[in-house]
């Protein structure tokens, strides 16, 4: 399946674009995105953090991933 | 009563403030975050925040509700956060709330601002002289 990926701060600096398209399996979860991030981008695991966003809502690890989702990148936060 | 902003304006504060008041508080407390000219020793020149909107809007929604269902006697809550470029003494972010007592009201203000801070979809870049670096990115 085909999804794109709204990235922020210095996730965005590190892909180098503000959006990621990519193709993964059917029904792949949060932790399997990132696992295939982290390996198309070494750099994202020197973060301190790394969660995946789905339709506004931080997901859980084993959340499976829809086409339709809205999926975002979340680096360390550090509002306020 | 909830009220959520992320702007790129100057954040009115005395607005910020106002709208809180309710003829049951007794107590308004604010938390009012300002741009500090050092970090960690070095000089700042100035910040830019990034935010990812939809969601940092929802989340703030979510952080007032919960203070809500903590202090259920909370009257009225209002979070404003600014986006953009900010230079030192510029307000970031105010949380102001309202209690029929005080002591609510200092609680129910420091849950909302320290759960921003771990929760909402904001961050924050610092620019020095000789550089520049996004908050908390790295161990």
């Amino acid at each position: 399946m085909h999804l794109n990926i709204a990235l922020f701060g210095i996730a965005r600096e590190i892909v180098g674009q503000p959006t990621l398209e990519i193709d993964v399996a059917a029904g792949q979860s949060a932790r399997g995105l990132l696992a295939e991030l982290h390996a198309r981008y070494p750099a994202l695991a020197s973060l301190s953090s790394l969660a995946v966003a789905v339709n506004n809502e931080y997901a859980a690890d084993d959340a499976p991933l829809h086409e339709r989702d809205e999926i975002a990148l979340i680096p360390p936060v550090s509002g306020g | 009563m909830i009220h959520i902003d992320l702007t790129d304006q100057p954040i009115d504060v005395a607005a910020a403030l106002r709208s809180v008041e309710a003829d049951g508080a007794g107590a308004i407390n604010t938390f009012i975050g300002t741009v500090r000219n050092q970090s960690t020793g070095r000089a700042v020149v100035r910040l830019e925040y990034e935010a990812y909107d939809s969601m940092a809007l929802h989340q703030l929604r979510k952080v007032a509700e919960q203070a809500q269902e903590k202090w259920p006697m909370l009257q009225a809550v209002t979070v404003i956060h600014r986006k953009g470029t900010l230079h030192i003494g510029d307000v970031a972010v105010v949380v102001a709330v309202s209690t029929p007592h005080r002591a609510e009201s200092f609680a129910a203000c420091q849950y909302i601002i320290d759960t921003l801070k771990q929760v909402v979809t904001i961050w924050k870049k610092e620019f020095y002289l000789d550089g520049d670096v996004w908050v908390a990115a790295h161990p």
